[in-house]
């Protein structure tokens, strides 16, 4: 299993670099440096939300009660627990458990599509209900206007975020393929770990996106 | 240190003979086939960018605007300058001489991520072919700085796609510094320490950081333009409840850094020629290194002295100018020390120093002047003139392109092995040099009498000193065109160059001209400090 | 200097004279270090050419240089960014008493409006010698008001009011140009400000608006839509009585206090449900729509008027409200 595996090390060996541990380590930090953009990406967003809360932070209140807290929350679970299937995965084949990490690979895709399930309906639920900024808002409370701001920053970040989802499911589904030809063992998994951080990442997004969203002024009904 | 000494470069297999055909280069993952295809582009658009330029100053020979239409008028300046800086100055060192010199200068056999430095070089292209496509059905007159409500509510013209080709080539941007940081931190040869590398390493380093960091504001800033003007969102646009101050906050955190990616690596350039052609050391290496790093960050401290009578608070206004004085000490330093590594040193005038000493003088002139828009009170008066137009170009132009040709006419002979001839060279660098502040220092004047930019016809009083700048820029193309000329023809009938015509340190001149796939017959061990001209030939061989 | 061909733009305000010795600083100092820097690359290039020196004198650096051309230059900085933040913070500060004129920019003409009622396109007739404030809003893009002879400029933003105060020094006509891209006749929103001595002005005044001051304009247009019916000057009102209101902090339904000044009065009649006034509902109706910028400007010169004992245009400096929280913001 090892010889096979060093091996199978060797010849995933790119020839500019002079060795594996190089190679690891140079394609780690390209991934963290790429976190770091996406940080920023993101970053310019929760600057405009932060922006408008200050000037605005009573349409902000009124904005957040209009959330869907229950699907909000549920999503938060699943995320999470993504998180959790992709760390064992990445665990699993540190120890050369390939038939394990194809599962949990499985179980975070899985978990991924329910999420964008879940907040497909609730996008849904927010269209019916005239929250979708542009010319079918429509909103009877307090200053309307912007209120149409918080959901349009609400759309956009859950949006650019769903979209950073869809795309690591991609990812995920690559290591998996790649798993399943086995490509991957014990001396070779970078590739593993590395679409774990970017999954992770993701992850940090909305445990950020959750609270300024959902519970800023949130209070429950009775 | 094994090298190969030939120098009939038929013979001897490189980069360039390797292998031929399209898809030997149109799928290369070779960093120096990869700077060629850039330097092949950029050239382009460099060239569509300055057609522009022309355009504007021959329109400006009159007070009336009776060459172009209005509209016309102001979808030309504003192409001229996002082609000039999103498709040429932002990747024209980095992805050029960056992309080819990078992992020479550590003593590598590429980049550490090959096949997404072509990804950056096809990213480049998408953007760049929308950018044409956008001039081509009619362009845009945003200004290129897309203000809002204007660009999101007020123009009938192709905005969403000149930021969506701005956008791509942002990602461009971002991965070329991503692959450059993780390079110098990773695959530097053994005993290339950070304290041994070449200037041009730290300087493009310090870009890598601020591309990384930066772009990506530009991306969200566009997109939620883009959004707003698709979908009538309000974001900045106050009649639909948003602020337009916060577009131009987000637009500068970005834009303001990137003038920065702009300058420094012009400045890394200008840091290599130097010392080869004072034959000594850099005076002060640490200082100007940390210069670099120093630049990159002070840059992201400083955005909104481009916003100073927008409308934003006083005590904002006091902060910003504050650190755009701050930022401005890196770069004085830098000056200093490069005077200083000419003294006591052993002058050659070659064409790369011509351009080198001529950075010096420029880019400290359009400095000085950044000293006065940095001053609140000087500022209100002349923001949005043409002095800062004048200001900016000083450094753009009059800096980086002259330390961009500089680093062309230095590396030129290890990227073809041949030499350009040197005569034509001199002449090129100095028909620049003379047109260029004929073109630019009248507007210095111009702006600080009143004459507001991006006006496409103006008050007659300020006609005589456009015509100048306009005999100016006539002057300054043909410097631009000669080049073209004497590098295309000595790619045939060039001098053979052998591995070191300069004399210089460094180890890309350790190796042939032009250098074999793999840059070097064995991987360089390293045990001498940067600019080790105390130990290299007292002489520049071509020379004498 | 020459008529066709300046290098100078003439003096015409005091922030201009107060500017221009600044602007020669700056030359002075920045211009001797150019020189010195060219003069010192010339030298260097010239004394030590290749064929004059045999061998080059390896210099690694020196600490103490680089101390020192750190810091003296940061020290000249200091005095160009303190000398430039005071003249900014009295360009920004307009005076008490100073008159106020109030102007609309749009695509692409300057509408200007006097509060005795005249009207002006692209022209401001101002008297000499007296502070002058105008108060400025877009219809429609970001414009800029710039006159290069006061060397005063300020962006007029849509949605919110901005302010530009000068002090004329020298009767003549100079130029007042558009001085952000505004879109296809950028370069032709140009026109003049015309500063007159004492008695051409009081002439021109005397040509007058016909239809009366601004502040009149404004209350027949709060009669006409029915303001007073909630807004009276008692305490019986739905909604606030302005009358003194205008310059004074106002406590807000959730906590905050904010300066009842122009721009929240105009956000006050655009959107009333941002800022509710303490101790009243969230009933006032939007006006978006129904008033256009000029129209907004004459209801905040007639608010201002109401000040009781105070003349009208005065800026309120009175203490906070009890109960009110120490700071308040202006926007």
């Amino acid at each position: 299993m090892s010889d096979s595996s060093e091996a199978l090390a060797t010849h995933e060996l790119r020839h500019h670099f002079e060795n594996m541990e190089q190679q690891s380590g140079a394609s780690s930090m390209g991934m963290w440096v790429f976190l770091v953009t996406e940080i920023m990406f993101f970053g310019g967003m929760f600057m405009a939300y932060l922006a408008y809360r200050y000037e605005y932070f009573v349409a902000w209140q009124e904005g957040s009660q209009h959330m869907d807290f229950w699907i909000g929350t549920v999503n938060t679970a699943v995320l999470i627990c993504s998180s959790l299937t992709m760390v064992l995965a990445v665990l699993a084949i540190q120890q050369g458990r390939r038939r394990l990490t194809s599962i949990m690979l499985s179980v975070t895709i899985c978990f991924a599509i329910a999420f964008l399930v879940l907040k497909g309906i609730e996008y849904h639920g927010h269209w019916l209900a005239h929250e979708f900024p542009g010319s079918s808002f429509h909103f009877a409370g307090i200053d309307p206007r912007h209120v149409e701001m918080f959901f349009v920053l609400y759309f956009v970040m859950t949006g650019f975020h769903a979209l950073h989802v869809l795309i690591g499911i991609g990812l995920v589904s690559t290591i998996l393929y790649m798993n399943q030809r086995g490509h991957f063992s014990t001396d070779y998994h970078n590739p593993v770990e590395n679409v774990g951080l970017y999954w992770h990442f993701v992850d940090l997004v909305w445990i950020y996106l959750y609270p300024l969203l959902y519970l800023i002024g949130h209070h429950h009904a009775g | 240190m094994a090298s190969a000494t030939t120098t009939i470069t038929a013979e001897r297999e490189n980069y360039l003979n390797a292998s031929y055909g399209f898809r030997s280069w149109l799928l290369t993952t070779d960093h120096k086939r990869i700077a060629l295809l850039y330097l092949i582009s950029i050239t382009f658009f460099f060239f569509i960018g300055g057609f522009f330029a022309l355009l504007i100053r021959l329109e400006l020979l009159t007070p009336q605007g009776d060459l172009v239409q209005a509209d016309t008028y102001n979808k030309l300046f504003s192409m001229h300058g996002q082609v000039m800086i999103f498709f040429f100055l932002i990747p024209a060192v980095p992805a050029v001489l960056g992309n080819f010199l990078v992992p020479m200068m550590i003593g590598a056999k590429d980049l550490a991520f090959p096949r997404i430095n072509l990804l950056s070089w096809y990213l480049f292209i998408i953007g760049g072919g929308l950018m044409l496509y956008t001039i081509l059905v009619g362009g845009v007159d945003t200004g290129w700085t897309f203000y809002v409500p204007l660009s999101t509510a007020f123009l009938g013209t192709h905005v969403v796609l000149a930021a969506v080709s701005i956008f791509i080539a942002g990602f461009s941007s971002i991965l070329t510094g991503l692959n450059f940081i993780v390079t110098i931190h990773r695959m530097r040869a053994p005993g290339m320490t950070w304290g041994r590398m070449p200037l041009f390493l730290w300087s493009n380093y310090a870009t890598a950081i601020i591309q990384v960091l930066g772009t990506p504001v530009l991306a969200i800033s566009l997109s939620l333009v883009g959004l707003e003007r698709m979908f009538h969102l309000g974001v900045f646009n106050p009649q639909l409840g948003g602020d337009p101050l916060l577009f131009q906050h987000l637009f500068w955190f970005y834009s303001h850094p990137a003038v920065y990616i702009m300058i420094l690596p012009g400045m890394g350039v200008v840091s290599e020629i130097i010392p080869c052609f004072s034959r000594k050391r850099v005076f002060g290496y640490e200082f100007v290194a940390l210069a670099s790093i120093g630049i990159a960050v002070l840059g992201f401290l400083v955005w909104a002295h481009h916003m100073f009578v927008a409308g934003m608070s006083v005590y904002a206004g006091m902060i910003f100018s504050f650190f755009s004085y701050l930022v401005a000490i890196p770069s004085a330093i830098k000056v200093f020390n490069w005077t200083a590594t000419m003294y006591k040193g052993k002058i050659y005038y070659s064409t790369p120093m011509l351009y080198a000493m001529g950075f010096i003088g420029l880019f400290t002139m359009g400095g000085m002047t950044g000293l006065f828009l940095a001053s609140l009170g000087v500022d209100v008066h002349v923001t949005d003139t043409y002095f800062v137009v004048a200001h900016f170009h000083y450094i753009m132009v009059g800096g980086m392109v002259m330390a961009y040709l500089a680093g062309m006419h230095f590396w030129w002979p290890k990227i073809t092995g041949r030499m350009y001839p040197e005569a034509w060279g001199k002449l090129a660098a100095m028909t620049i040099f003379i047109g260029f502040n004929l073109t630019f220092f009248p507007q210095f004047i111009l702006g600080w009498t009143g004459m507001p930019r991006r006006y496409h016809a103006y008050p007659p009083e300020f006609q005589v000193l456009n015509v100048l700048s306009t005999a100016g820029s006539t002057v300054l193309a043909v410097g631009y065109l000669l080049p073209m000329v004497y590098f295309l023809w000595a790619l045939r009938y060039g001098k053979e160059a052998g591995d070191n015509p300069w004399g210089a340190a460094g180890l890309e001149w350790k190796t042939a001209s032009p250098p074999p796939t793999y840059n070097f017959e064995e991987t360089p061990v390293v045990t001498w400090e940067a600019y080790n001209y105390d130990e290299l030939p007292k002489e520049v061989p071509v020379v004498g | 200097m020459f008529p066709n061909f300046p290098i100078w733009p003439v003096r015409a305000a005091v922030s201009a004279s107060n500017l221009d010795a600044l602007f020669i600083f700056l030359l002075l100092v920045t211009g001797t270090v150019t020189i010195m820097i060219f003069i010192l690359v010339t030298v260097f290039a010239l004394r030590y050419r290749h064929d004059l020196v045999d061998k080059a004198t390896p210099i690694l650096g020196s600490t103490a240089l680089e101390t020192t051309w750190s810091l003296v230059p940061f020290g000249i900085f200091l005095i160009f960014f303190v000398w430039g933040a005071v003249l900014y913070f009295q360009e920004r500060t307009p005076p008490r008493n100073a008159m106020e004129i109030y102007v609309v920019a749009k695509q692409w003409m300057w509408k200007l409006q006097h509060v005795d009622g005249q009207r002006e396109i692209n022209e401001l007739h101002v008297p000499v010698d007296r502070d002058v404030k105008l108060i400025m809003t877009s219809q429609d893009v970001i414009h800029s008001f710039f006159v290069p002879a006061f060397r005063l400029k300020q962006d007029v933003l849509p949605g919110r009011y901005t302010t530009l105060w000068f002090h004329a020094i020298r009767p003549g006509t100079y130029h007042l140009f558009c001085a952000e891209y505004c879109g296809t006749q950028h370069s032709g929103m140009i026109g003049s400000i015309v500063v007159m001595n004492p008695v051409d002005y009081e002439a021109w005044l005397s040509g007058g608006g016909g239809e009366g001051s601004l502040a009149s304009t404004g209350q027949k247009l709060f009669q006409q839509l029915g303001c007073g019916s909630c807004h009276r000057s008692d305490t019986q009102g739905r909604g606030p009585n302005l009358v003194g209101v205008f310059g004074k902090p106002v406590l807000l339904e959730d906590g905050r206090t904010v300066t009842a000044d122009e721009n929240y009065v105009r956000e006050s009649i655009l959107n009333p449900g941002a800022k509710i006034a303490a101790g009243f509902k969230n009933i006032m109706p939007s006006f978006q729509g129904v008033v256009n910028e000029e129209q907004l400007l004459s209801l905040v010169a007639y608010i201002k008027s109401l000040q009781g004992s105070q003349p009208s245009g005065l800026v309120s400096n009175r203490p906070a409200v009890p109960n009110a929280p120490a700071q308040s913001k202006a926007k």
